[in-house]
């Protein structure tokens, strides 16, 4: 297999992958954890109202933890897909790297191997967590995420330096490029892409502007009535809470549809450039950019629907991400469907 | 290959080494206690409340702030630099299609460029001096390069319909 098709299809497995964790999360354990969240931050109120800091500290504890579970499930799927992004992006530059294929074929393996042990140390992070390690802040798991990220970093320095050198030998053809694929596919994925990207740049600009800033002044003010409440004995905790949880939902769904936007995006540009490898029926590869597409859409306008619509709109957007994954993975069916032919030229094994 | 194509795909592995370098050296060396200044912050506002001392609470929970408003940049600083990066290399790959002269490509290229570099840089300085203009314009700077540029190519693209033999 040559390095470009090991990126391709490390590339779209992590990807699919990685979205497959987040519909998982989303579905099984975000609502949950956020439920219990709400209910030790309940319990921290209450026993600071009653003048109980023991109870206080327990409560803070608890949800150190909680927030630790959460924090390392969603890195560990945001940091999945990126990776594979990353491997597709790659397999585009390698006719541009002056190096031989062995060499080639070698780096990409150990980026999709960075790219998998990446994410699998942050899921870790949460379980292992100080366990037999010799540093009072950083456990084993962090040291594998760390190391994996590490691999990533060394990978895409020497790629750079083999692209770099490309250009200084002269331009010299090494492999061919892929081939300039102007199908229908291609097109509306690259258009499609493109405008998914403009469109999460500019929701962005305006969560930046309009919301940013007002969060974190409410989410200090909200904190700071908590600890009123507490300081003279009285109550509306409960109040409290609820507002706290409001607004950390608000925040989530908003950053949720900014990132999932882009991210959708970036991954039908990528896509438009691996129909060639994508060996399916001309009317199944249309659909599956159709339900791709209509899933990256999906997705990220029910997401803020949820703080109206609640799980219905909840629903909806997992279905969403469905859509993507399953169009995901269709396409990565038909890259191991692929005869490589493309690859004949590059001395790539069939 | 022309010259802003070689200016967005190095530039973009260039951003993206960056994020990834950035990202690692915070992992190892900051976010660990970062999240335990914040988690630290916060119960102590608690205590303090529960012992019924609301000034050392306040302050506390000011603290708490300060490290959430650090941290919620440093990690976008992160994502972004290596999303932009990304994005810089894709839209290298796509270059040639879209309808400019060389001249205004490049120009796109270097706009594109500069502003996923100043984007995140005006974040990450943010996190130095909260409030500072300097760093705020500078990531409203480099928010609107991009966006701008990234507008021009989209409208390249559309404008372009499908056949880019014509402008080699």
């Amino acid at each position: 297999m040559s390095a470009r098709r090991v990126l391709i299809f490390g590339g779209i497995a992590l990807i699919a992958g990685g979205m497959l964790f987040g519909d998982i999360f989303a579905v099984f354990v975000l609502h949950q954890n956020s439920g219990q969240t709400g209910e030790a931050l309940l319990a921290a109120s209450r026993a600071a109202i009653m003048g109980n800091s023991l109870a206080v500290k327990d409560s803070f504890l608890h949800i150190g933890g909680l927030l630790e579970d959460h924090g390392t499930k969603v890195d560990a799927h945001v940091h999945m897909i990126g990776a594979g992004y990353l491997a597709l992006v790659l397999s585009l530059l390698q006719p541009y790297l002056a190096l031989p294929q062995t060499k080639k074929r070698l780096l990409a393996w150990w980026f999709v191997a960075g790219g998998l042990l990446l994410p699998i140390g942050i899921f870790l992070i949460h379980y292992v967590g100080l366990a037999y390690s010799p540093s009072s802040v950083i456990g084993w798991a962090s040291v594998l995420a760390d190391s994996a990220g590490a691999i990533l970093i060394a990978v895409l320095v020497v790629e750079a330096w083999a692209f770099w050198k490309h250009f200084r030998s002269g331009n010299t053809v090494i492999e061919p490029a892929l081939p300039r694929d102007r199908s229908w596919e291609s097109r509306i994925l690259l258009s499609g892409g493109t405008l998914l990207v403009l469109l999460g740049f500019l929701y962005g600009a305006w969560y930046a502007a309009i919301d940013l800033y007002e969060h974190e002044a409410r989410e200090t003010r909200i904190l700071k009535s908590m600890l009123e409440n507490a300081s003279s004995r009285q109550s509306g905790e409960a109040r409290a809470v609820a507002d706290y949880g409001s607004l950390a939902g608000e925040k989530a769904v908003k950053i949720a549809a900014h990132s999932h936007i882009i991210e959708f995006g970036l991954l039908a540009i990528l896509l438009s450039f691996i129909q060639p490898y994508v060996q399916l029926g001309e009317i199944w590869k249309r659909r599956w950019v159709v339900v791709l597409l209509a899933g990256s859409v999906i997705l990220p306008i029910f997401v803020p629907l949820e703080l109206r619509m609640g799980l219905l709109a909840g629903g909806i957007a997992d279905t969403g991400g469905l859509m993507v994954i399953v169009a995901l993975v269709a396409m990565l069916g038909g890259v191991l469907r692929y005869s490589g032919s493309l690859d004949a030229a590059t001395g790539g094994q069939k | 290959m022309n010259t802003a194509q070689k200016v967005l795909i190095f530039g973009g592995l260039t951003l993206a080494t960056l994020g990834m370098l950035y990202g690692l050296y915070y992992a190892l060396f900051v976010e660990h206690q970062t999240l335990d200044r914040m988690g630290g912050s916060l119960t102590a506002a608690f205590v303090y409340a529960a012992e019924g001392h609301l000034p050392d609470a306040d302050s506390s929970i000011e603290a708490y702030a300060s490290a959430k408003y650090d941290y919620v940049r440093q990690v976008d600083v992160h994502s972004h630099w290596i999303g932009l990066g990304m994005l810089l290399m894709l839209m290298g790959a796509i270059f040639d299609q879209a309808a400019f002269s060389v001249r205004m490509r490049f120009w796109i290229a270097v706009s594109l460029f500069s502003g996923a570099f100043v984007f995140p840089l005006g974040v990450l300085l943010q996190t130095l001096s909260h409030g500072a203009f300097v760093a705020s314009a500078l990531a409203i700077l480099g928010s609107v390069l991009v966006t701008i540029a990234l507008g021009a190519v989209a409208w390249g693209l559309a404008v372009k319909g499908g056949s880019p033999e014509t402008i080699q």
